[in-house]
């Protein structure tokens, strides 16, 4: 029992219920999502209970998170790395207010942009809002290093964040849990000051945080995770959280004797860093994302003896792995066998008997009368619509942006101006940028494509399931440019029908596209099927 | 002991159960593992692998280091190319016959499954049969699982005891199915 094959991603949920966590607030994204559905299935969760549900957006649930740590218990939030940008504007200002129960945020990275528009390093927000940043290496690090952050936060009094990219959080090791610790009792904040940041308070609060980084620093330098291994030589390497394992990978194939640094938990240890340096001529900085502690060890005009991806050393982008280590540290890697050319590529798709499918051929049908064939996308399955043989989707930026984007293409007069936007995406951030186009009455039709789901990111629950005609009424659409339609082969012509009416229509409006997602389907019919044929 | 294995596949076919079922018997053999999955968008029927690693001693990279597997074991023909640059070159294909055609520019059967047999030792298997005969065509993955038994570097009674655990809770019949694709496949590769 005490022993478990975990995701990194479980590693983390695993830690923070038995670090005595209350709840952990999530919104789903790709490579984060497995974090909080491990806690939603733990029965540690259910007495003494642990909330889970899902949140509408990373914002709502970073402030959920602040919430409960402000009534003195200690809360886990979650999400990928482009999650962090929604959520940013309540992460930098808890710095400034700090925190009461521990809170700890986990931000997932994509490097390599697996599942993701961007590869950008959460370890730069970490250093924005000044706080405490763990990057652990491996699974059983990731575990301990979760308990760790719960009580460097309390300590601190500030959140802490700690970072994994893809591949820990998507691979599995043996993991060794720990005892687990009771959850924190309700005792509410009642330091005024430090949570109302009124510009004389915020003030007090900066000018505090600024001296507390002296102390993050030196818990930085004894912290066990920051460490040396021994070797020989004028060469060296330090190395950045997971790619302390690319490192030791390349060092044990290659039976080197590099002295290697490894860091886990920033800021930087400054003495420790600056005595290693000192000692050797030529080091190589291993970082896992963007360099952005090679950077700063360069110095502006800099200095010839770190090298990485900024001298092309390593790949100035993409995920790391022991091949590129090995060749930037001199060493010659064998001949591979080479892929045939007979191979085709196979990029994801949208699966059989999907309602996206039915919606596209419905929409390529109605623009087909229409100069302009542009239509504003956003992040989902449906995203995959760009692709043959729909080519069907012309924009994909981020969260909620198609609806924005239709809104700035109709004003500078592009007609028609329409968007597809999935249910889940659209309460995420689809309705602010909704009320935007009805206020300006702007020309745009905004299609929901609702499978009840977030399916994306494998079929979580959806914020605003069953209530799309109600939100979008309620936020001021005309009734009768609210219109539904059950994306089928059988319905093509009718709903192509409807969706040129709405096109045609200069004003806003909203055609919900209505038909479960058919991997949930199949999900709950398996469900039901154990239920009825399990024994009474 | 050191075994690095790829296991391809497209999205949906049962990587992950081969993959846990592996796990789950280096476990109780008190054996270092670390298994790299693709979860999100590439499981909407794109190409998907799982890089595996089994070892007696510390594993470092969750990737297994390019020209280092020993292994390479598709549950589709043309996936078991897509990895080559992976395998050793004493190392082994092992992959079942049957296309998973969902894309238009698929290969010809023929030319592909002789491009697999140049391209290193390989193990072709129809694991449709097996399955088939096993007594559920789902146990399709469970029967490549054991074909590729005799080249994971533990015995296959360990994998058979993972087999009971991980299908445990969907009761004995499941269970027995399984086990009989297992022991089919193994006997195909099995010399």
């Amino acid at each position: 029992m005490n022993k478990q094959l975990l995701l990194g991603a479980e590693a983390i949920a695993q830690a923070a219920l038995d670090a005595g966590i209350s709840g952990v607030y999530a919104y789903p994204g790709t490579p984060s999502t497995e974090i909080t559905e491990y806690v939603q299935k733990s029965p540690q969760a259910k007495e003494p209970f642990v909330r889970s549900a899902w949140a509408t957006n990373e914002k709502t649930a970073y402030e959920a998170a602040l919430g409960m740590s402000y009534a003195g218990k200690r809360s886990l939030v979650c999400m990928k790395h482009v999650g962090l940008n929604v959520a940013a504007d309540a992460f930098m200002n808890s710095s400034v207010t700090g925190i009461h129960g521990g809170l700890v945020i986990v931000v997932a990275d994509d490097p390599s942009m697996h599942s993701s528009q961007n590869e950008q390093d959460s370890r730069v927000y970490g250093k924005f809002a000044m706080i405490p940043v763990l990057e652990p290496a491996n699974q059983q690090e990731t575990y301990n290093m979760t308990r760790h952050a719960f009580d460097l936060s309390e300590q601190t009094a500030l959140p802490v964040l700690l970072r994994i990219p893809t591949r820990l959080s998507h691979s599995r090791a043996v993991v060794t849990r720990k005892e687990t610790r009771p959850q924190n009792n309700l005792a509410p904040s009642e330091e005024k000051g430090k949570w109302i940041l009124l510009p004389a308070n915020a003030r007090r609060n900066y000018q505090q945080l600024l001296e507390k980084q002296q102390q993050l620093m030196s818990l930085s330098e004894s912290s066990p995770y920051n460490k040396i291994m021994e070797g020989t030589g004028k060469k060296a390497a330090i190395a950045f959280g997971i790619g302390y394992n690319y490192a030791m990978e390349v060092i044990g194939s290659y039976k080197l004797q590099i002295p290697l640094l490894k860091i886990s938990q920033y800021p930087l240890p400054e003495h420790k860093i600056k005595a290693f340096c000192d000692q050797y001529d030529d080091i190589l900085i291993v970082e896992e994302g963007y360099p952005v502690y090679e950077e700063l060890l360069k110095g502006y005009f800099g200095n010839r003896k770190f090298r990485g991806r900024l001298d092309g050393a390593l790949p100035r982008m993409g995920e790391l792995s022991p091949a590129p280590l090995a060749k930037a540290l001199g060493l010659t890697t064998s001949e591979t066998k080479v892929i045939p050319a007979i191979v085709a590529s196979r990029p994801p798709m949208l699966c059989q008997g999907c309602g996206h499918r039915d919606l596209f051929d419905a929409l390529n049908l109605a623009m087909e009368s229409y100069p302009y064939k542009q239509v504003f996308g956003d992040i989902g399955c449906y995203t995959l619509g760009a692709l043959p043989p729909y080519n069907a989707i012309s924009t994909c930026v981020d969260m909620g942006a198609s609806i924005t984007m239709a809104k700035g293409a109709a004003d500078a007069g592009l007609r028609p101006a329409v968007c597809v936007i999935g249910d889940s995406t659209f309460t995420h951030s689809g309705m602010t940028g909704l009320l935007d186009a009805v206020n300006d009455r702007s020309s745009v039709t905004i299609i929901i494509s609702d499978n009840d789901t977030t399916a994306m990111t494998g079929g979580q629950d959806s914020a605003g399931t069953g209530r799309f005609f109600d939100i979008c009424k309620g936020l001021g659409v005309e009734e009768e440019h609210i219109r539904l339609m059950v994306p089928l082969k059988k319905n093509l012509n009718e709903n192509s029908t409807i969706l040129k009416e709405e096109l045609d229509y200069n004003g806003v409006s909203v055609i919900i596209s209505q038909r479960e997602c058919v991997q949930t389907l199949k999900k709950q019919k398996k469900q039901c099927t154990k239920i009825s044929s399990s024994p009474a | 002991m050191y075994k690095n294995i790829i296991i391809a596949g497209v999205g949906g076919q049962g990587i992950l159960t081969i993959a846990s079922i592996i796990d789950l018997a280096a476990m109780n053999l008190g054996l270092h593992v670390k298994q790299a999955e693709v979860h999100g968008m590439s499981q909407r029927g794109g190409a998907v692998e799982s890089h595996l690693r089994i070892s007696t001693e510390e594993i470092y990279s969750d990737l297994i280091p390019l020209g280092k597997a020993d292994m390479i074991l598709s549950l589709e023909p043309m996936e078991s190319l897509r990895y080559l640059p992976f395998l050793a070159p004493d190392g082994v294909i092992v992959t079942s016959t049957e296309p998973y055609e969902n894309i238009d520019s698929y290969p010809d059967k023929t030319e592909l499954l002789q491009k697999i047999s140049e391209s290193s030792s390989a193990f072709l298997v129809d694991a449709k049969s097996m399955a088939t005969a096993a007594g559920n065509v789902m146990t399709y993955n469970v029967a490549m699982l054991g074909a590729a038994a005799p080249y994971i570097g533990m015995e296959p009674e360990e994998l058979e005891k993972a087999i009971v655990t991980y299908f445990g809770g969907k009761g004995e019949k499941i269970v027995e199915t399984n086990l009989n694709a297992f022991r089919l496949g193994k006997d195909n590769t099995q010399k």
